[in-house]
């Protein structure tokens, strides 16, 4: 068992995603065999190599600090599912 | 040959000299999709009047002398391309409703040659998957076989492509969805290194192996939208500033005296031997013109379907954290407070396949687990982006297979999420390294179905990799052939 329902419960949770109990079965006996797959990685020494976190060798891609147009409130705002005085709407935070 | 069946280079040439208007091509395609998209599916999106609106005026600056590389020839994009006020659904539910106020870098840079938008296309939910199975708008089918799948992500791409559907597509390859879809309908396809085309407006899958390219019907035609849609964009910055070549320039230079590696991890146990021989003859032919086939290794192909689903899936746990409910996209009716509100948001708007690469991506990423997985796998990424860069060393550039097998029929992978991933063995490795392929048609098998050659180059280059696949291609006829639809 590489992981159990309570832990795909747990990362469910993380992951902010409601999953039914069947889609929790489903998940658990799916997830187990892609983890028990990947264990293959271990099949390589890979002490004192350097991780890739970015394909292309590139650093500090900055830019000049210059103030440009930006989207606005209004565009910005037009494909939200509620809002209100420019702002977005979400349910009540803080009880 | 009817005009929708032609290329893009074509039809240009058409255009430039007045044989054809832009709106008649563009009726052309409109009535072709109502013809045949009921039993494709290619499309999510029509833009029907705003296309003929587009044609029109494209016409007009014509006649006025204007000459845009792309004037007035209809286009289609994949559907994870955001498009200013034209719908962009990703081919989920939970975009279903989403109209974006911007445009995409490398949508713009063809409205800007001149191109007209007919539309966007059908792919796997999000970009993920190999069959374009996913969608929450319905699977595509293969023109070439109905019961078959188009393979994925860019299935729809791939699909109008092969259905004649538009004179050029643009799709996205992260782990092969460009190459991959390209060989199951027997079209070209072609990723660019990474950095070479801007990612901004592009809905995000993996950052560090998204990449955008061109799904044609030839060659010449991949060369052409390439220029179009390459270069550094300051608006991405992991676009890298380096100058873009004439693509076309040295497109007929032929591969005399060319390098070409094989490399023997690709040619394993497992190829269905349609796929073998169809790549084996193609290793005769490109003898015939003149290139030397070399004996190359990969070492570390085989943990490479495994790096990825690690690094892949971590990014895009954290990409798709985006869809929430709040600025955009589906919210639940059903939350009963903000979390609640998340969970069943992001719950009702994924499918399976999206939620359960969340899943592993968060395992992936969580304490505890992070160092055993999602580091250890970016550790394998260095060991495979330097086979690559070592092979580079002895080959110009290599050639192998797009996939183990011609397409599958609808249905056939998806109870084993498993099984469909190690399908995409060849393809994944050059995501991993960063580095150029494309895919080109080079035979059937027996079922009719179309094999893709994959041709795989150094980092930026591009052009060579064009030039070897126009060699091919003028050699076969194999992109002359359409299905009968």
């Amino acid at each position: 068992m590489k992981i159990t329902r309570d832990e795909v419960q747990r990362v469910a949770r993380l992951a902010r995603l409601e999953l039914s109990a069947e889609e929790l079965d489903a998940m658990t006996g799916q997830m187990d065999a892609i983890l028990a797959y990947v264990e293959k990685l271990d099949e390589l020494d890979t002490a004192g190599i350097e991780p890739t976190s970015h394909a292309v060798p590139m650093e500090n891609a900055f830019r000049e600090d210059l103030v440009r147009p930006s989207l606005g409130t209004e565009k910005a705002l037009a494909a939200a599912p509620a809002g209100q005085n420019g702002c977005f709407q979400v349910p009540k935070v803080i009880e | 040959m009817e005009l929708i069946h032609l290329s893009l280079h074509e039809l240009r040439d058409k255009l430039r000299e007045g044989e054809v208007t832009s709106v008649e091509l563009t009726r052309a395609f409109l009535d072709r999709i109502e013809a045949t998209d009921h039993r494709i599916n290619a499309y999510i999106t029509l833009c029907k009047e705003q296309a003929l609106l587009d044609a029109a005026e494209a016409d007009r600056r014509r006649a006025l002398g204007c000459d845009l590389p792309l004037l007035g020839v209809p286009i289609a994009l994949k559907d994870i391309f955001i498009t200013e006020d034209v719908k962009t659904t990703c081919a989920s539910k939970i975009l279903s409703n989403y109209v974006p106020p911007y445009e995409g870098t490398a949508s713009r840079k063809l409205k800007e040659a001149g191109a007209v938008l007919l539309g966007k296309l059908n792919m796997d939910e999000f970009a993920m998957g190999s069959s374009n199975e996913t969608s929450a708008f319905g699977a595509v089918r293969n023109p070439w076989n109905l019961d078959c799948v188009p393979g994925g992500s860019s299935g729809g791409s791939a699909a109008c492509m092969a259905a004649s559907q538009a004179a050029a597509t643009l799709g996205t390859d992260t782990g092969g969805s460009i190459r991959q879809p390209a060989a199951n309908c027997g079209v070209v396809g072609l990723k660019p290194t990474y950095g070479r085309v801007s990612r901004y407006g592009v809905i995000a899958f993996a950052s560090s192996l998204d990449q955008v390219g061109p799904i044609t019907r030839d060659v010449e035609d991949c060369a052409l939208m390439l220029q179009a849609i390459s270069g550094f964009d300051p608006l991405d910055s992991t676009s890298v500033d380096c100058p873009v070549p004439d693509y076309r320039a040295e497109l007929k230079g032929g591969v005399r005296g060319l390098k070409i590696g094989l490399p023997r991890e690709y040619f394993i146990e497992g190829l269905d031997p349609a796929v073998k021989a169809a790549v084996e003859r193609a290793i005769e032919v490109y003898k015939g013109l003149g290139a030397e086939m070399i004996p190359v290794s990969l070492p570390h192909t085989q943990y490479a379907v495994a790096t990825y689903y690690l690094i892949a899936t971590a990014e895009a746990s954290a990409n798709l954290a985006r869809y929430d409910g709040v600025r955009y996209g589906v919210r639940s009716e059903a939350g009963t407070g903000l979390t609640s509100m998340y969970e069943k948001s992001r719950a009702e708007g994924f499918g399976a396949e999206v939620k359960r690469r969340i899943m592993l991506g968060t395992y992936a990423l969580s304490a505890g687990y992070y160092d055993a997985y999602y580091l250890k796998a970016q550790k394998v990424r260095t060991l495979i982006r330097r086979d690559f860069l070592e092979a580079y060393k002895q080959a110009d550039l290599m050639l192998a297979p797009v996939a183990p097998t011609a397409a599958f029929r609808l249905g056939e992978k998806t109870d084993d999420p498993l099984q469909m991933y190690l399908s995409d063995i060849f393809t994944i490795p050059v995501n991993l390294a960063g580095t150029c392929a494309l895919s080109l048609p080079c035979g059937f098998d027996e079922a009719g179905l179309p094999i893709g050659l994959q041709l795989m180059g150094r980092p930026f280059g591009e052009a060579q990799l064009l030039q070897a696949a126009w060699a091919f291609e003028q050699a076969t006829d194999w992109h002359k052939q359409r299905p009968a639809l």
